[in-house]
């Protein structure tokens, strides 16, 4: 199962890292939003994957009788899945508020902050 | 996470029997009073006169939450408080140790100034987007970052922070703000995404997010881990967060976009954020990985110490070249963790207390003098020492302060810093050190000459006095920062003693790893 898990993390992994090469910029968060789930398979197969056994101990128990899956990754995921989730929302409208001002989606035309041939700056007076 | 077989436990080693002492509360509260303050400022979100006041109280509340904490860190070592009832490693616990304290103490310091200086430098409008809020949720994400003992509690941290901070970038929507923010976004997305990677491998190896628990066990998985991996990417993300070169392009791309002292808070506090990770996680997490790292770090703190002021000297907007000043800082705070002897570590410290205060006022006093001379550019500002002195002696003070020339602060980080390389035989890189150091005073000392001793072209009057009046409370402002730093300048005893403290629960943690295990390491 993680060897399955780590073949379709790997393939994530790589297809996020073409996307956010690109310099458009709804590739690139795509690529970033493809990133996020990457990592969260990664936790998923890190904290190794059982599903059979719930982690739930039985009564007269203080430690679960046999190996149980493993909760705590699950708790990662979620909070990782929360928290990219966000920030996409966050960056999906920073990149259609950037394509409204600047009126592109290029990132090399993107110079408003950096505009080009600004010159030196005076060598004295 | 194998899970014992046996069918009785001893829960008092789980879990906490007692109540948490009160006294130990402030652990928490740096992280929950600007939390909470945050919060109820976003629930009167339309009485935008609130605002100011209230996010000031709240700063000093929890300036003053900051202090105890040191302060008893100081007097009885590193605090341990933790949350629920589970004893780490299970559940998730503040360590406040020297390092952590003395970090959060400096920040909230520093965002305090911001508070009182935003009063004057974010209107209605930007006070109805929400800059108070967002400027407390982000004191609240660095001081958990300063103060938490989980590797994936510090990334949601990470997270908390740097959402507050695209807040405050995007503040006001100017075209200039969305480019920037873009950039900024971006990259910084990409550097916690490769924190968690490195998260979740640490996880899958070691079976435990607790940092003292990590580096009590990271011995024994050395042989059979990817532990090397693990550090390199903490190394790669906390690089990233620090603009640390080639990792730093992101920095000159945004930090001059927002207001000013919005500006001035970034410069200061975030990319400490990543030093301070980096310290804590190579030292205390990775100690042997972080010496087969240390000449891949040494020749990163040189490139960017020297190349980050460099392009400092090739801008002519004022704020970049700030931005350029804060990248060559990184580097000389990451030629202490290069060293990693306590006496390097102790400057890298010390160089960071200073570099918060110090990049703050910088950014500040630029924001003055766009005020005092109506331009950002070194092409048409000119004639400031004639119109406003007092903003001369202020700013002559800074330049000397971010050069590293006495009597200011800047100088005894370097001088300790220069000494740990000579001890360790790396020439070089103090030699990067005091390369650094003349190329900024070349920078710097240009920024003064232009700006306050050459006449206007025009040879008129440069501002009027009602500018000077108005200017009078950035004045008081920038001085409140200054003084700390002509301090720490004339009499650096104390807070070098701090430092060491710092780096000495840095080099041998184990003061730290047993104020979180008390009955030891595997309890």
């Amino acid at each position: 199962m993680e060897t399955a898990l780590s073949g379709l993390v790997g393939l994530f992994y790589a297809v996020a890292i073409y996307l956010m090469l690109s310099k458009h910029t709804i590739r690139m968060i795509l690529g970033i939003v493809i990133l996020g789930n990457a990592v969260n398979m990664t936790i998923f197969a890190a904290g190794r994957v059982l599903r059979e056994v719930p982690p739930i101990i039985p009564a007269g128990f203080d430690t679960p009788p046999e190996s149980v899956a493993n909760p705590l990754p699950q708790a990662l995921v979620l909070t990782a899945i929360v928290i990219s989730f966000s920030f996409f929302a966050f960056l999906l409208v920073l990149a259609y508020r950037a394509y409204q001002e600047l009126g592109t989606d290029d990132t090399d035309e993107m110079r408003v902050a950096e505009p080009d041939g600004e010159g030196p700056p005076p060598m004295g007076y | 996470m194998a899970v014992s077989s046996a069918n009785t436990v001893d829960l008092g080693a789980a879990m906490v029997t007692a109540p948490t002492a009160l006294a130990d509360w402030v652990v928490i509260l740096p992280v929950a009073l600007p939390i909470l303050g945050g919060a109820i400022l976003l629930m009167v979100r339309h009485q935008v006169r609130l605002h100011a006041w209230m996010a000031v109280v709240v700063a000093a509340a929890t300036l003053a939450a900051t202090t105890a904490l040191l302060v008893r860190v100081i007097a009885e070592g590193a605090l341990v408080m933790t949350m629920g009832r589970w004893l780490p490693p299970f559940g998730i616990s503040f360590n406040a140790d020297a390092l952590g304290a003395t970090f959060a103490l400096t920040a909230t310091f520093v965002t305090l100034v911001g508070a009182l200086f935003a009063i004057r430098d974010i209107d209605a409008t930007g006070r109805r987007y929400g800059f108070y809020p967002f400027l407390l949720l982000m004191l609240a994400g660095v001081n958990g970052s300063f103060l938490t003992g989980d590797l994936f509690n510090l990334y949601v941290w990470f997270e908390v922070f740097v959402i507050s901070s695209f807040g405050l970038l995007v503040l006001g929507s100017e075209q200039r703000q969305i480019d920037g923010a873009s950039k900024y976004a971006v990259l910084n997305l990409v550097a916690t995404t490769v924190f968690l990677i490195a998260t979740g491998a640490l996880y899958g190896t070691l079976g435990t997010l607790n940092m003292a628990d990590i580096a009590n066990k990271v011995g024994a998985a050395r042989e059979t881990g990817p532990l090397m991996t693990i550090a390199t990417l903490l190394l790669l993300a906390f690089g990233m967060k620090a603009a640390a070169f080639p990792l730093n392009f992101w920095l000159p791309a945004s930090y001059h976009t927002p207001r000013i002292v919005t500006s001035a808070l970034f410069g200061g506090l975030l990319t400490k954020v990543g030093i301070y990770a980096l310290l804590r996680s190579m030292m205390v997490l990775f100690p042997l990985e972080r010496v087969v790292l240390s000449d891949l770090i040494a020749w990163v703190a040189g490139a960017t110490m020297v190349l980050g002021i460099m392009g400092a000297l090739a801008q002519s907007d004022l704020r970049r070249i700030v931005g350029f000043v804060v990248v060559s800082g990184i580097g000389v705070m990451l030629a202490g963790l290069a060293l990693g002897s306590p006496l390097g570590l102790a400057g890298t410290v010390l160089y960071a207390v200073h570099s918060i205060l110090i990049m703050t006022a910088l950014y500040l006093l630029v924001g003055l003098m766009y005020e005092a001379g109506g331009s950002y550019s070194l092409h048409d500002i000119a004639g400031l020492y004639r119109a406003h002195p007092l903003l001369a002696a202020i700013a002559f003070a800074l330049v000397l302060a971010a050069a590293g020339l006495p009597p200011l602060s800047g100088l005894w980080p370097k001088v300790v810093l220069v000494k740990a390389s000579l001890d360790a035989g790396m020439w070089w890189l103090a030699i990067a050190i005091l390369v650094s150091g003349i190329l900024t005073t070349i920078a710097l000392a240009r920024v003064f000459a232009l700006a306050f001793w050459r006449d206007r072209p025009d040879a008129g009057p440069a501002a009027g006095d009602g500018a000077a009046a108005q200017l009078g409370g950035g004045y008081a402002i920038l001085a409140g920062l200054l003084v700390p730093a002509i301090w720490i300048g004339i009499y650096p005893e104390p807070v070098l003693q701090l430092a060491q403290l710092a780096a000495a629960g840095l080099s041998d943690p184990s003061a730290y790893l047993e104020a979180v295990f008390p009955l030891g390491p595997g309890s």
